[in-house]
């Protein structure tokens, strides 16, 4: 098969409060921690919740050069079925520009139903959709569904087989305790209330990780992380 | 403000003496080392060890947050604004380092007009002043702005470039530059998080030199370099800027009997004779005058008014800002297939760099000028400096906010006219 792909785009789309940009903060960030090139964009409207919010991260071995939304992902992940079901997307269809053999990723305890045209179009680019329960691993493992973007972090970090587990964890560290991120009021709001929600920061990051180690533990129990492992996504130009 | 201000242009750490460039070093009194944090132990350095000598290290972090750790060495006086998206995360970031302690005052404008009033005010009594806004809030604000250049007041406003018509959007979209070019300032595009810690400190030497005494813009584009996270080299953050020596600049503060502010207040408009057309005339040529001279400062610190990549290739992709990012990329894949494709990336908008484009472009067969605005501003300008007009294929263009793909670049630089 073809070599390994010489760099990822990862386009993440779901709605406002699901804490989709700190995602894309804490993969990006996992990546630079576990020594490979990334950057990330936020992409949003006025921010309130149940909006459509996206984040792109490019992960690379080499130089990175490129800036803004990502057009041609190799991996696209929905935070929330309203992205589909309710067309809250930059893009229409949510797959628009996704790479032949390009996986989707999508937070649903049960198969969405898609058009049968999108089916079609999917199947024609030979694209993976998978479907993994982050809010319920969220609740399960945190308590909150506010961790549902853990779990995405840590199922997109699987199926790319980067950045590993000890990275993820020190990102979401970073992200939480000393010298955090910059966040935007509404984010700033929410970390409030995400704390009041812990006795401690220290057992915020810890339930927090445990969400990503179990949405990583569920997509290598699926078999999903072997795609990109044995090399048949397409390699990526830009 | 006790800093002690040395003014010179010779190299900055002599053999004889390893701390030459400290022209200010809280440490000196011993006593005081237990005590001094933050801003107070703050070494001011020479701006030339700064900018070019100065160890370096990398971080990853936002636009937002490499244009805090800008300010937070630029011994700013005074930061006035009022908040708009995606300006509002930045001067967030100013707040803090308000709070401890590296900038003396921070004021709350009432709106953008108000804003760039008040700049004008902080800087005629002498103080660095540093502001920002995007889109709409440069339109709003833009009445005072262009009063600045008569005025002669350095300043430094930053500029995150999002969409200013309508239908309105909060994305990038740098046709505000455009609105910029011909008020007198210093204009400088920057393409990256890089750029944005780097030009504001080059923006406000630049423009207290005497010899200048012009207000400077740093302009990047919204989101893509603010609120995107990449690689910034940074000098240690015990390093500063000297203060801003206003009693050596080109015009008093504060005199109402010399100009310019006399000028404010016996306005040519209420004695319109051929006296005051020819002072106005005289200030004018003044004002571009010192652009051009503003040339040699900004091309020493910025290490050229221009950057070339690939420099003898046949075609040439002319870009500032976030194409230039883009560009980059097209550069890379176009070379993978085996084209022969070269980059100039134009950091400073104004004073434009006429001689160096012309010097640089000579050769070049075809020049491709991708863009992030609708009205193609760059094209203009650039084709009003060089000959051969021909040559050049004004796009692609993107607008609205979105970015653009790299493939429009290698299109256009395939595709025949």
């Amino acid at each position: 098969m073809s070599k390994r792909a010489k760099r990822y785009s990862v386009r993440m789309a779901g709605i406002g409060g699901q804490g989709v940009v700190t995602a894309s903060h804490v993969l990006s960030n996992g990546v630079i921690i576990d020594k490979g090139e990334s950057t990330m964009v936020p992409f949003f409207g006025s921010e309130k919740r149940m909006a459509p919010v996206e984040s792109y991260v490019r992960i690379s071995e080499d130089a990175i050069y490129e800036i803004g939304e990502i057009i041609y992902p190799n991996v696209i992940v929905i935070f929330h079925t309203q992205v589909i079901t309710h067309g809250k997307s930059y893009t229409m269809p949510f797959y628009t520009g996704l790479k032949e053999n390009g996986v989707v990723i999508i937070n649903s305890e049960t198969v969405l139903e898609l058009q049968a045209d999108e089916e079609k179009e999917l199947r024609d680019m030979n694209a993976q959709v998978y479907h993994i329960p982050a809010s319920q691993l969220a609740i399960d493992f945190a308590g909150t569904e506010l961790a549902t973007n853990m779990a995405m972090v840590g199922a997109i970090s699987a199926i790319l087989g980067m950045p590993g587990p000890e990275a993820i964890e020190k990102s979401i560290r970073e992200r939480f305790i000393g010298k955090g991120i910059v966040t935007s009021g509404g984010t700033a709001a929410l970390d409030n209330v995400i704390e009041k929600k812990f006795a401690k920061k220290a057992v915020l990051v810890e339930k927090n990780n445990d969400v990503a180690k179990a949405a990583r533990a569920f997509v290598v129990e699926k078999g999903w992380d072997r795609w990109f492992a044995e090399g048949r996504q397409t390699t990526s130009v830009n | 403000m006790s800093e002690e201000v040395k003014e010179s242009t010779e190299p900055h750490v002599r053999k004889d003496d390893p701390r030459s460039h400290v022209l200010s070093d809280p440490a000196s009194k011993p006593e005081d080392i237990e005590e001094k944090k933050g801003a107070a132990a703050q070494r001011v350095v020479d701006p030339d060890y700064l900018f070019l000598e100065a160890p370096r290290e990398k971080e990853f972090i936002t636009g937002s947050e490499a244009a805090k750790e800008s300010i937070r060495r630029a011994n700013v006086d005074i930061a006035i604004a009022y908040p708009i998206t995606p300006q509002s995360e930045t001067m967030q970031q100013v707040g803090y380092l308000y709070a401890e302690g590296y900038i003396r005052d921070y004021y709350r404008g009432e709106e953008e007009i108000g804003v760039m009033s008040a700049v004008a005010g902080a800087s005629r009594a002498g103080v660095r002043v540093l502001t920002a806004t995007a889109g709409p809030g440069l339109m709003r604000g833009i009445e005072a702005i262009a009063a600045w250049p008569g005025g002669r007041l350095p300043s430094v406003l930053l500029v995150m470039c999002r969409v200013v018509n309508a239908p309105l959007a909060i994305q990038p979209d740098n046709v505000e530059i455009s609105y910029l070019l011909n008020a007198g300032g210093i204009v400088l595009h920057g393409e990256n998080q890089q750029d944005f810690y780097d030009y504001p400190l080059i923006a406000f030497m630049v423009s207290e030199k005497p010899e200048v005494s012009l207000p400077a813009a740093v302009a990047v584009d919204g989101f893509f370099v603010t609120h995107a996270r990449n690689w910034v080299s940074m000098p240690a953050e015990d390093l500063k800027l000297p203060m801003r020596d206003c009693y050596h600049e080109a015009v008093p503060m504060m005199d109402n009997e010399n100009p310019p502010i006399r000028i404010a207040r016996d306005a040519p408009i209420q004695k319109s004779n051929f006296i005051s057309y020819q002072m106005h005339a005289a200030w004018q040529q003044e004002i571009w005058a010192a652009q051009e001279r503003s040339k040699k400062w900004l091309s020493r610190w910025l290490r050229g008014l221009i950057e070339v990549v690939n420099p003898k290739a046949k075609t040439m992709i002319v870009a500032s800002g976030s194409a230039v990012s883009q560009s980059r990329e097209a550069v890379r894949q176009a070379t993978e297939r085996g084209l022969d494709v070269g980059l100039i990336k134009i950091k400073s908008i104004r004073p434009f760099p006429t001689q160096e484009l012309n010097e640089a472009l000579d050769h070049a067969e075809k020049i491709v000028v991708p863009e992030f605005n609708y009205i193609g501003w760059l094209s203009k300008e650039l084709k009003a400096a060089i000959d051969r007009t021909d040559r050049v294929f004004a796009g692609p263009r993107v607008y609205g906010g979105m970015t653009m793909p790299t493939e429009m670049i290698i299109d256009a630089i395939t595709n025949s006219k």
